[in-house]
């Protein structure tokens, strides 16, 4: 028999549960660690040599490596645990959530300051508003390079 | 014998703790917020409990993917704030109570939650920064919190969390714990984190006001019809991250109108938009 997960089709959404959390437990780990000062200064002397100690994918690494969010939550990383990557380079939660946007840090702190985005449209993958996937990425940033 | 004379409700963003240990209060981004608890701050040195009973998530800093416990009391004697990832926060020690702790653990286990038993955890943001907005930055002079606190960590990290339901007859039994004990303390109960955010993806920035509005209006005046709102309905109207409302129901559950008694007084209501990524809400709801 299958397992209820009614959470599926809501849209730049990832609910992080059971299978999930296999996905991601070396890397969602290896955030743990970075708790840790003398860890982070070892991360940040070598980051290859540092991931290399953990039995992560390559993928995982890789998104690591880039501080790519998005990527290592679709590898089963969590944000809570993530948030201790950026941390240790020295973001804060709102810049880490700005970066899974494609909005530059300016405007997405914009949107906040604004009001937040609206959930018309982005209850249901198939709507129109501006988290669903025809509509990626949001903002600047790519095309500033800054991402 | 001990009571739960007051219940509050806060979200606990890391970035306001960030911004009380910065000196930031007073910019013109976060005086609004800060605004907001002054009125807390003032009814907390005129009704400073004995004990704060603290319900809060744990954010992937006391419990790795190694153990998740769905719901854990700490029964130590003090507790260290935690370095998350940028030191840690610049506050007093968490003083525990180690008998009142050890004896709600042992009724609500016997009301049959599996409760999991704490003695060595150091808390995170999601603790420290209710104290911080309720209590202010203790001066160097006298550093430490008012009274001893017993934290309750929720998980709301990894799926699936407690049910509304569940949460809010937990709030039941730790009352009937409360008040089994004999010696006369004044506690509080405090529910924390939400409101409306969602942390992750395309998706991020989500915010709710309408939604949040609603949940403290059916909180505060139905909460067993609030209760029954299944995890889907905060994921998809308010954020993936807005699942921590379900620990705001605890508290709630714990007053005196659930438990055969009257209905609390509302001694103070404030939302503000955004601390970070997040809607801030926040109630003193009182037990006549």
């Amino acid at each position: 028999m299958s397992l209820n997960k009614n959470y599926l089709d809501v849209p730049g959404t990832t609910i992080f549960d059971a299978d999930e959390s296999r996905k991601g437990y070396h890397l969602n780990q290896f955030c743990m660690s970075l708790m840790k000062h003398e860890n982070r200064a070892r991360f940040k002397a070598d980051q290859r040599a540092y991931v290399d100690e953990w039995p992560m994918t390559e993928a995982q690494k890789q998104a690591v490596l880039d501080v790519d969010l998005n990527r290592a939550i679709s590898l089963g990383g969590n944000i809570y645990f993530l948030a201790k990557l950026g941390a240790t380079h020295g973001k804060s939660f709102q810049q880490m959530a700005g970066s899974m946007t494609g909005m530059t840090e300016l405007e997405y702190r914009d949107m906040m300051v604004g009001g937040g985005r609206s959930v018309e449209g982005n209850r249901v993958v198939g709507e129109d508003g501006s988290a669903q996937a025809h509509q990626q990425p949001q903002g600047s940033a790519s095309k500033l390079g800054v991402v | 014998m001990a009571r739960i004379t007051a219940s509050v409700f806060t979200s606990h963003v890391p970035a306001i703790g960030a911004a009380l240990d910065m000196g930031k209060t007073h910019e013109p981004y976060w005086q609004p917020l800060f605004k907001g608890y002054e009125y807390s701050r003032q009814w907390m040195k005129d009704n400073t409990p004995d004990v704060i009973f603290l319900v809060f998530n744990d954010h992937a800093t006391a419990f790795s993917l190694d153990m998740i416990p769905t719901f854990a009391i700490g029964t130590a004697a003090s507790y260290l704030p935690a370095d998350e990832g940028w030191g840690a926060r610049p506050v007093p020690v968490v003083l525990g109570h180690l008998e009142l702790a050890a004896h709600i653990a042992q009724s609500v286990i016997q009301q049959d939650f599996d409760l999991t038993i704490v003695n060595r955890m150091d808390v995170d943001h999601g603790l420290t920064v209710p104290l911080s907005l309720m209590c202010g930055q203790p001066p160097e002079s006298n550093f430490k919190w008012p009274c001893p606190v017993i934290p309750f960590a929720v998980n709301v990290v990894q799926y699936p969390v407690p049910s509304g339901q569940r949460c809010l007859n937990l709030g039941k039994a730790i009352r009937k714990a409360i008040e089994s004990y004999d010696e006369d303390l004044n506690v509080h109960i405090w529910g924390t984190g939400g409101m409306s955010h969602q942390l992750q993806g395309a998706r991020a920035g989500l915010i709710n006001k309408e939604f949040d509005a609603a949940f403290m209006d059916t909180m505060i005046n139905d909460p067993e019809r609030q209760a029954a709102v299944p995890h889907i309905d905060y994921v998809r109207e308010a954020g993936s991250e807005s699942i921590e409302l379900v620990m705001w129901l605890i508290a709630r559950g714990a007053m005196d109108d659930l438990n055969d008694g009257d209905k609390p007084v509302v001694k103070h209501r404030f939302y503000h938009v955004p601390a970070s990524n997040t809607a801030v809400g926040h109630l003193i709801l009182e037990n006549n």
